[in-house]
């Protein structure tokens, strides 16, 4: 399988206060086309600065990203962003913001697209409700709808259902592994919830602490739908909590 | 129990409970007229007649319209001028900075401040009390404008931008409608502070208009049944411009800020 993101040797230094403060530094990492790659680290390690530079929100100081062989120089329509915050725009109906990228389709394209992709998130029927008017779960339905709308390379996914209730949260996991095994794409998410990555994931970068490096990349051999209490998916958390340094889970001997 | 059955009480409330309170005002201002025998203090019934004599004479409409007219080309001035401006000042920092306090420092000066050098400038005419419209009119609107850019959410700005819109289409597709409560809101200070200073401008000059009226019926013979009618048109209509910009902003589109 063919390489879609190449990044190769990434740092990046931010300016707080005056003074450089380095994030991330030596990422080298390539996700096939339809993997899924699930950035783990402690809060602050710098996972959303790098999920930003693949992305094309922010240049790397140093290294390069590439996807699908060219080199990343902003943000495109080949990989859509969906994040903890959301962002629905709240002027739209459901269906304008499921064609909002859809500009260069005819009408009735338009039109057939949205229906499609509203329908892959079992949101059929709600074409004509304001964003005011849906659940957070609902919301986030449409934001994973209209991304995949215009039908990109990539979904890049920051904390994307960290703001949600525990239930949802489960139920929209278990939904994106649906539609990804109807509609293959390559995924980078970033995520602080080891059980959430390993519950999607194939593959799972641990960042260390700032300066976030590669620590770790962990291979999920487990087959879908993954079940979390099964005991090798417990033993391969309590593996990765420990390297993330959260040690006592496992001993009980508190 | 259906939810209009529930809200009935209410809605009968919200009509009946604030014209009971203007009846009442009006009840009392009758009674002190006619408790004091005031000669020049008018009756609410002679204000009426005054009303009713000015629709006869085709001065209630000429008064109203040139008014409203005055106020309607300040003001659409202001709306052309102000929110280009307000959205540059809030997308582009550059711009912010270098105009923000020439902005902060006009905007206190109140618009009757303006009248000698209107009068200079415009001479006595239409165009003083329109130049003097715009200016009120202006400066709420480039305030909230700007807030309205400045406070849109980023990461509706980042969306756009990854779904490849940029440039006008931003603008007409994520700036605007998202500027657009508080444009609304600007808009709505705006026409009340310019129908405020309408009636002002009126009168110092000029042939025609509610704050003409007022001051020519004082000047011309005392007539304070005429004085008064002219105060009862400018809060009617006043209220009227209120109300139909409250309805440009309960559009499900413009609202999405309360929540739909």
């Amino acid at each position: 399988m063919a390489d879609r993101i190449r990044i190769k040797d990434v740092a990046k230094t931010f300016l707080t206060r005056g003074r450089p403060l380095l994030v991330v530094e030596g990422i080298d990492l390539a996700v096939a086309e339809t993997e899924f790659v699930a950035l783990v680290g402690p809060s602050g390690c710098g996972k959303t600065t790098l999920l930003n530079i693949i992305a094309g929100f922010e240049a790397p100081d140093r290294g390069e990203v590439s996807v699908d062989g060219m080199p990343v120089t902003g943000p495109s329509r080949t990989g859509i962003v969906i994040s903890q915050l959301g962002s629905v725009f709240p002027w739209l109906t459901v269906a304008g913001n499921l064609t909002f990228g859809l500009g260069d389709l005819p009408r009735a394209e338009r039109a057939r697209v949205a229906r499609h992709y509203l329908a892959v998130v079992g949101l059929q029927g709600f074409e004509h409700a304001f964003p005011s008017e849906l659940s957070g779960g609902m919301l986030k339905r449409v934001e994973v709808a209209r991304a995949l709308a215009v039908r990109p390379e990539i979904l890049y996914m920051d904390e994307p259902f960290a703001a949600l209730d525990a239930l949802t949260r489960l139920r929209l996991r278990l939904e994106l592994r649906r539609i990804l095994a109807e509609e293959p794409r390559t995924c980078v998410l970033v995520t602080h919830d080891v059980e959430e990555a390993i519950h999607l994931a194939d593959r799972i970068v641990v960042l260390s602490a700032r300066p976030g490096r590669i620590q770790d990349v962990v291979d999920i051999p487990f087959p879908h739908p993954r079940r979390l209490s099964s005991l090798e998916v417990v033993a391969l958390k309590d593996r990765i909590l420990r390297e993330l340094g959260v040690e006592a889970l496992t001993s009980g001997a508190d | 129990m259906n939810g209009h059955d529930w809200l009935g009480p209410v809605r009968r409330a919200t009509f009946w409970a604030p014209l009971g309170v203007v009846g009442a005002l009006v009840g009392l201002w009758w009674l002190a007229v006619a408790a004091t025998g005031s000669l020049i203090v008018p009756t609410p019934g002679q204000v009426l007649l005054g009303i009713g004599e000015l629709a006869r004479q085709g001065l209630l409409l000429r008064h109203v319209t040139s008014s409203l007219w005055r106020v309607g080309v300040g003001f659409g001035l202001a709306v052309v001028l102000a929110v280009p401006l307000g959205v540059c000042m809030g997308w582009f920092h550059g711009v912010f900075v270098a105009v923000n306090p020439v902005i902060q420092l006009l905007r206190p000066v109140s618009p009757i401040a303006w009248i000698p050098l209107a009068i200079l400038w415009f001479g006595v005419g239409d165009l003083s009390p329109v130049f003097l419209i715009f200016l009120s009119s202006f400066f709420p609107l480039v305030v909230n404008t700007t807030t309205g850019v400045h406070t849109i959410e980023r990461q509706y700005v980042r969306a756009a931008r990854n779904f490849g819109v940029g440039g006008l289409r931003l603008l007409r597709l994520v700036i605007l409608p998202a500027a657009l409560p508080h444009i609304l809101v600007g808009m709505r200070v705006s026409l009340g502070v310019a129908w405020l200073v309408v009636v002002a401008a009126e009168m110092i000059a000029l042939d025609s208009g509610l704050g003409f009226l007022i001051m020519d019926s004082r000047n011309a013979g005392n007539r304070y049944d005429l004085v008064v009618a002219g105060m009862v048109l400018i809060g009617v209509f006043g209220l009227s411009l209120d109300s139909v910009m409250r309805r440009l902003e309960t559009f499900r589109a413009i609202r999405w800020r309360d929540g739909g």
